[in-house]
């Protein structure tokens, strides 16, 4: 027994379901039954990202990356390689470069080559739970610099200097908006962080504050000190448990070492941080959504101007940011203004935090500099493409992005390109598409989203979405229009010009961008009665092939007595009868029922 | 009146009212009207109409306005749930990758709709938005057991084990 080593579980939602945790306790027992408790340590970190190849294990020193691992593997993890010091080398993560600046840190894996982890870079790494290991990786070290050596003009300064923007989505300057709030006069301000992650297929906050909890109150600790606030609110989704019983034990340490609470490290600046949660309303995500729903009332957005930072929680100023521009902060001036502005390309500067996730190899999480193309995240990091298919199309921005095909796959990742090119940077989510997915039930499937969704304030976003809907959902049914394609355009740029808040302004970009890049599919739903993908029903039929041995377990699936055919002998679908609920294709045990 | 038969039925309302009171001297009590409804639901797993009556008059503010916020998020039940709730996540990737054939298995397999409880009172069935556990999709959620990497096929043995495991604990 040479090395004092510590053990790293990956804890994250795919890594528990896995058996992360169970993992853990076995660990721990046979580290005891052979006598090393005391010098091993173990402890569960936030989400690596790298969910499709987990159960994670991460060693160290040596910065061993172990992948898939089970129950089984324990004994031979405890004697071969805590032991004897000898890694087991058939569970390590094998890849076959090794280029990367991560190296140290993540060992050898391809996952990491192209990325930079400034907003997670603690995250894996600490134990999220601890804040004498946030501490040791010079944590808030960043507010006792602000507090000692900084006013709060340097501090917006600074901030002005790194270029870094809203990473919620829309990119606006966090360095102007920290100014106007500043500027603002009154007896009391506040900060709120904005953790009502809503995107469906986005997970990125989520891992943030379960990997590590303290960079967000540090954030938002500089922020109130820049502003002049007191007092901090964390509005976070009430379906994310783990986070938020992790953030308040933050706060909570935070507290108790003297970070959060009244003159905080000595100065005679005081700031507190309260949680708040949210109910499930995708709404509540735009600020002055948020801020109602703080003060309790329904989530429903008004007219800006006046902004939050003249006028915002309880009418007094406020400063609005998202998780991740928060996470960015301490990093920002422990570096420097100077230093931030070098990473990224353009007008949009630092790095920017995927979940990437759909139909691709290594689902998960990613953080890569501005500047990087979508074909490098999909290819390169992510490994592509599952089971041979093609793909079809990226979406990024969720709900209120766009669908971009394979000609824009070598677009670089900053604000204004993918704007320019039909699309949003969003608060991060990024589904790949392949040639299985119907183009016109994806952007139904947004539609749906934003038009449930829609509070209901404003007529266009109301209305108008429904009754672009109705009409996506009539395209999918098979009973199409000619006219709709134009009907669907006309609509949408109404909605998007005369909607209220950001919902309903961006909800049209997922049919408007797929009519775009994908016209044809439009078309051929409407006039051909076709779906190339083979996923709309109503245009899809059901045969029975060659294949069939005639077993009649389709003919006893069949709700409607469609199938007849004798035992042992090939079977027949009536297509008359034949409701296309895909019983028998789910039934069929030898491939023989195919749909065309 | 909410119920008060039982010392459960007494404890519950007295923790509700417990909590309403230390909401109510901080600064801007009302802003607590979200955190309040979540601990009723948490207390009694819906929000019954007279618990909503109750913490209209402890708060002081009208059950119009409770019931229009409570109308408005969806983490809010306003009937009973079943013993299991199962939410069908239908976020973007679990879309992609077939949760609406998910969601139609189960349907099909209970005979409910989405937002449906069964005759038997064992589940009750929700879609839901992101559950963030993207890498496992297609999901569901049964409670707070996630099961993952699903298929119309798997997803009726998953429902049918919670049925027998049911009937075994009754036997």
């Amino acid at each position: 027994m040479g090395k004092e080593y510590v053990v790293t579980l990956c804890e994250g939602p795919s890594c528990i379901h896995k058996g992360s945790r169970r993992l853990r306790q076995l660990l721990e027992k046979k580290l005891e039954k052979h006598g090393i408790a005391g010098k091993v340590r173990t402890f569960l970190s936030g989400c690596l990202g790298m969910c499709a190849k987990g159960p994670i294990m991460v060693i160290n020193p040596g910065y061993v990356i172990y992948g898939g691992v089970t129950v089984d593997d324990v004994d031979e993890i405890v004697e071969q390689h805590l032991i004897k010091d000898n890694p087991v080398a058939r569970l390590t993560v094998k890849e076959s470069h090794l280029y990367n600046r991560f190296f140290r840190v993540f060992g050898d894996a391809k996952f990491f080559g192209k990325q930079m982890r400034i907003a997670l870079r603690n995250c894996g790494i600490i134990d999220p739970e601890s804040i004498e290991d946030y501490l040791s990786l010079r944590g808030y070290e960043a507010l006792a610099k602000v507090l000692t050596d900084m006013t709060p003009e340097d501090v917006i300064e600074e901030l002005k200097k790194s270029g870094l923007r809203g990473r919620g989505g829309a990119g606006f300057p966090t360095g102007l908006k920290w100014q106007f709030t500043r500027a603002a006069e009154s007896d009391e301000k506040y900060v709120i962080c904005n953790a009502d992650e809503g995107d469906p297929g986005a997970f990125m906050d989520r891992s943030a504050i379960e990997g590590d909890p303290h960079t967000v109150i540090e954030g938002m600790a500089i922020g109130a000190y820049a502003i002049g606030a007191n007092k901090g609110y964390m509005y976070i989704r009430a379906e994310y448990p783990l986070a938020i019983e992790r953030i308040q034990k933050a706060i909570d340490d935070a507290k108790k070492h003297g970070i959060l609470g009244d003159n905080i490290l000595g100065s005679d600046f005081s700031f507190d941080v309260e949680i708040k949660l949210g109910a499930g309303a995708f709404v509540c995500g735009e600020e002055t959504a948020l801020i109602h729903s703080i003060e309790g009332y329904r989530g429903m957005p008004r007219p800006r101007p006046p902004y939050p930072s003249v006028k915002g929680l309880f009418d007094k100023p406020t400063l609005i940011n998202n998780v991740e521009t928060w996470a960015n902060i301490p990093v920002v001036i422990i570096d420097g203004g100077d230093w931030f502005s070098k990473v990224g390309v353009g007008k949009s500067n630092g790095t920017k935090v995927f979940a990437v996730a759909g139909r691709i190899v290594n689902t998960g999480l990613v953080e890569v500099p501005m500047g990087t193309t979508l074909r490098e995240i999909i290819y390169d990091i992510c490994g592509g493409i599952p089971g041979n298919k093609k793909f079809k199309a990226v979406q990024t921005g969720g709900p209120s992005g766009g669908c971009l095909p394979e000609d824009f796959l070598d677009t670089s990742i900053d604000y204004e390109s993918l704007a320019e090119v039909g699309s949003i940077m969003g608060s991060g989510g990024m589904i790949v598409i392949d040639e299985d997915s119907c183009m016109v039930q994806m952007a139904e499937f947004f539609l749906e989203f934003t038009q449930s969704e829609s509070c209901g304030k404003c007529t266009p976003c109301r209305e108008g979405t429904k009754r672009m809907l109705e009409i996506l959902t009539r395209i999918s049914k098979g009973k199409g229009q000619d006219g709709d394609i134009e009907k669907l355009e006309r609509l949408g740029h109404m909605i998007q010009k005369a909607s209220l808040c950001g919902l309903g302004q961006s909800a049209p970009n997922p049919v408007l961008s797929t009519l775009k890049n994908f016209r044809d599919e439009y078309k051929e739903h409407i006039y051909n009665s076709k779906c190339r993908a083979g996923q709309c029903k109503a245009m899809l039929s059901y045969l029975i092939t060659d294949n069939c041995i005639g077993c009649g377990a389709c003919l006893r699936a069949c709700p409607v007595d469609a199938i007849t055919g004798n035992k042992k002998e090939k079977h027949l679908i009536n297509q008359d009868i034949c409701i296309k609920c895909g019983k028998c294709y789910e039934v069929c045990k030898f491939d023989a029922v195919a749909k065309s | 009146m909410p119920k008060t038969d039982t010392k459960q039925d007494q404890a519950k309302l007295s923790e509700l009212k417990e909590f309403i009171a230390k909401c109510k001297e901080k600064p801007n009590p009302q802003s607590y009207l979200i955190a309040v409804l979540h601990k009723a639901q948490e207390l009694y797993e819906y929000l019954p109409r007279d618990i909503m009556d109750m913490v209209a008059e402890q708060m002081n503010v009208p059950t119009a306005h409770i019931w229009g916020v409570a109308t408005f998020y969806h983490y809010f039940n306003l009937t009973p749930p079943g013993k299991y709730t199962i939410q069908v996540c239908l976020g973007t990737a679990c879309y992609v990758k077939g949760a609406g054939q998910i969601m139609e298995a189960i349907q099909d397999e209970l005979s409910i709709e989405t937002g449906g409880v069964t005759d038997d009172g064992l589940f009750s069935l929700q879609g839901a938005r992101c559950l963030g556990a993207c890498g496992l999709a297609p999901i569901i959620m049964v409670n707070d057991k996630i099961h993952g990497d699903l298929t119309p096929e798997k997803v009726r043995k998953v429902l049918k084990d919670y049925r027998k495991a049911e009937k075994s604990k009754a036997s």
